[in-house]
């Protein structure tokens, strides 16, 4: 019988519907990963399971008793446990503290810890490697130590089921080696392990099986070689066949420079989330950065923005914009239209394009406006619809249509392809492609999706780990990384 | 955990308690009664800071807690005239149910819904004592037939007594396992739930523990006092002294909150001849500590380094 077993799940978020009809089995001793880009709902069903959110259908079976609709501390006393992505630990507590914390009863009577409790804290301490900073706080601990400490309290009770989200996020090279490790250990003690990931690189030496997700639904469920062998699998992280349509090569190298960055590093707390990244863009040249989600792309952008710390140096045209505050980069001319598209939800369209346009004398905002209803036609004839209303597809031209309302120098794109049916792509990367044409504008764009970065890229930095590891131009990205990328 | 009670803090809380015990011999009745009333804050502040600092809820209305119990015991105590014992009991166990069902629904809501709702909890009880005015006295107040006692000084040795009796058992449960249990609960709810942690029930919990104190000081007080009116007990006002007092003294160390209630009610005091100026640097005072040392006045002292 399976440890786990997940059938027909749904969860709806009002009209977006997050998980569509995903179910799988766990067994002890396996290791399972879900995989699937950002927003494709894999950390939804993580969040079913564990109870945190209620499913609309389906059901969910913990060694064959249904466990839907109880409330996630008796999911967890019935056996299982939960390594979240990001935590709030005891921070007046020590590591050892932290950890006998998850041993305690749930009980408002026991004032002290039962006797032994202590013990079995060292001993889980130590089974994650974190005997050497038992009486250390957790603000003084290294980013990897963090996560062992998160991974011991979820399998301090012994659960059945370990669900781990995201477990390599944040880690360098041997830390995910050393975590890996941990997570064999895991399998080997019999327990079930889910993993949800973004990166199937990541967890193909580690997983038995694999479900990869796309917009809520199972795309593919199989060994790891034929997961990455499936075509929608490919199709959804790459796009399909590659293209290129670069313009002239050698006019892009003969730009001035608009913005260099040199450099620059990153630190979230203790993660590094980019290490030294050099890259420049031209004036007038469209850049691509491609890498998976978590590669540090949005890091970069939000570094560029201003919007994060950072070491190095980031200087537009000749101006070094280190310590100006984001506004008065985007004022400068630098315009970032993010991932999360940042709309004004309960805001009409026509009032978000407004807003945008806000700084522009009346004559020019109109002219403006005429030129966007131009480059996205469907914005024109939803002019007094509501925002929130709008599908993905029309919501990302709203976000992009507001920021280049704002004249910039440089446009940044972070995702605009995230989580949009293929259809939708297909729109967007028309718009791209005339905005290309009858504008002089500088764009730099970040993707995961290879297919829709390349056709408009004069140049193409890959981002991998929070470095940059490749540059060029799209034809020999083509060539070159097109098998190598996931 | 392990060190709920530090060598140091130890020696340091035996030393308040000698020299609070014998302070009567010197000071006067007026001092005495500056300070009796301030112990009673003092105990309202470590109440609410169970709820703030531990379970991470921020309650904007410990006077309705304190109000129940307050009022509860005049009442009965001028219908029936039972011993003041009683009249107390009966008051804490009012502010112990009206604080449960208060806490029932409210803990469903999220995020600064809590505090809304016990802000109204606070206006409510207001008007209902200004409608039932006949029995309540409405915004006169009412008085009490019975008092504890007319000698100041045992009415300070009552209020110190029970000061001391509510900080060793407040700051031993904020230490305790079930003191950890809430402050995981309050710091990150989803991950206390997933490590198996009923957090509903410890919080309502820690919302019944801090009613009950509050129901007894604010009953206590009454008697304290020989009357019982909203502009003493309930206002708004006061709820925001007793806050402040617990941001002030460093908040989610109990400890801290009952030094900072005390210095308030003490200041109050000897800053009166000021008129009204008097609130205006009480209030400047507070809002510099809060700008410039968020952890309070003591937090640096008792809360455990958390760099080290």
């Amino acid at each position: 019988m399976s440890a786990l077993e997940a059938r027909g799940l749904v969860k709806r978020y009002g009209g977006l519907v997050a998980v569509n009809d995903i179910g799988f089995d766990l067994r002890s001793g396996e290791i399972l990963g879900l995989i699937g880009p950002n927003g494709s709902g894999k950390s939804t069903v993580m969040k079913l399971v564990m109870g945190i959110e209620r499913p609309d259908a389906g059901s969910v079976k913990l060694d064959g008793v249904e466990t839907v609709g109880w409330p996630s501390y008796r999911i967890a006393r019935a056996g299982v446990g939960i390594v979240f992505q990001h935590s709030r630990p005891l921070h007046r507590q020590t590591v050892l503290e932290n950890i006998k914390l998850a041993l305690l009863p749930d009980s408002l009577l026991r004032l002290t810890a039962m006797a032994g409790v202590d013990d079995r804290a060292r001993e889980i301490a130590c089974a994650v490697g974190l005997s050497d900073v038992l009486h250390r706080h957790p603000a003084t601990l290294p980013f990897a130590d963090l996560r062992r400490m998160e991974m011991a309290k979820a399998i301090a009770r012994d659960p059945k089921v370990v669900l781990i989200d995201e477990p390599f996020a944040g880690l360098t090279g041997t830390e995910v080696e050393a975590f890996s490790e941990l997570i064999r250990d895991l399998r080997a003690q019999e327990h079930a392990v889910l993993l949800v990931d973004h990166n199937v690189k990541s967890v193909a030496a580690l997983a038995d099986r694999v479900l990869a997700m796309y917009l809520g639904q199972e795309v593919a469920t199989g060994t790891v070689d034929e997961v990455m062998r499936n075509e929608t699998v490919r199709r959804v992280y790459l796009g399909g066949t590659l293209e290129v349509a670069q313009r002239n090569g050698a006019a892009a190298q003969a730009r001035p420079s608009l913005l260099r960055v040199e450099d620059v590093s990153v630190f979230y707390g203790k993660a590094q989330a980019l290490e030294r990244v050099d890259l420049h863009v031209g004036e007038g040249e469209f850049v691509s950065v491609v890498g998976l989600n978590g590669a540090g792309k949005t890091t970069l952008f939000n570094a560029i923005s201003g919007l994060v710390p950072y070491a190095g140096t980031i200087a537009f045209g000749d101006r070094p914009l280190t310590g100006c505050t984001p506004a008065s980069i985007a004022r400068d001319g630098i315009v970032q239209c993010p991932e999360s598209r940042q709309l004004f939800a309960d805001m009409t369209v026509r009032e978000n394009l407004d807003l945008g346009g806000q700084h522009l004398p009346a004559d020019a905002r109109a002219e403006q406006l005429a030129w966007l209803f131009e480059l996205f036609p469907i914005l024109e004839s939803r002019q007094n619809q509501v925002a929130r209303t709008l599908s993905g597809g029309e919501q990302q031209m709203l976000a992009i249509a507001r920021a280049l309302m704002m004249r910039p120098k440089l446009l940044i794109l972070d995702e605009p392809t995230l989580g949009l049916a293929p259809v939708i792509l297909e729109q967007l990367s028309k718009a791209l492609e005339r905005l290309r044409a009858t504008t002089p504008i500088t764009v730099l764009l970040g993707e995961q999706n290879v297919t829709f970065a390349l056709p408009h890229a004069d140049r193409v930095y890959l981002l991998e780990h929070s470095r940059v590891v490749w540059e060029g131009e799209p034809a020999e990205f083509a060539a070159v990384m097109g098998e190598g990328y996931l | 955990m392990t060190r709920a009670f530090n060598r140091r803090l130890l020696i340091a809380g035996a030393i308040f308690v000698l020299v609070a015990t014998v302070l009567p011999l010197w000071l006067s009745a007026y001092v005495l009664g500056v300070l009796t009333t301030a112990y009673y804050f003092g105990v309202f502040s470590m109440s609410w800071d169970l709820l703030f600092g531990f379970a991470g809820e921020v309650n904007f209305g410990p006077t309705f807690l304190i109000g129940l119990g307050a009022y509860t015991a005049a009442l009965l105590d001028n219908a029936y005239h039972p011993p003041v014992v009683v009249c107390i009991a009966v008051g804490a166990l009012a502010a112990l149910v009206g604080g449960v069902l208060l806490a029932l629904p409210a803990l469903r809501l999220r995020g600064p819904y809590f505090g809304l709702v016990t802000l109204v909890a606070v206006l409510l009880l207001q008007n209902a004592i200004v409608i039932f005015a006949r029995f309540t006295g409405g915004e006169i107040g009412m008085t009490v037939p019975d008092v504890m006692t007319i000698d100041p000084k045992l009415n300070y040795w009552y209020a110190l007594a029970f000061f001391v009796v509510s900080a060793i058992l407040l700051y031993g449960l904020s230490r305790s396992a079930v003191g950890l249990i809430l402050q995981a609960s309050g710091q990150d709810a989803v991950e206390a739930q997933a490590l198996g942690f009923n957090v509903t029930k410890h919080k309502l919990a820690a919302f019944s523990v801090s009613a009950l104190f509050s129901g007894v000081a604010g009953a206590m007080l009454v008697f304290y006092m020989g009357a019982a009116s909203v502009g003493t007990i309930i206002d708004i006002g006061i709820g925001v002294q007793i806050i402040i007092g617990a941001v002030l003294g460093g908040r989610r160390t109990i400890l801290g909150p009952a030094v900072g209630a005390i210095f308030l009610v003490v200041a109050a005091e000897v800053l009166r001849p000021l008129g009204q100026l008097n609130t205006f640097i009480v209030a400047g005072v507070a809002l510099a500590v809060i700008l410039f040392f968020p952890d309070g006045l003591l937090g640096h002292v008792l809360r455990p380094r958390e760099n080290a």
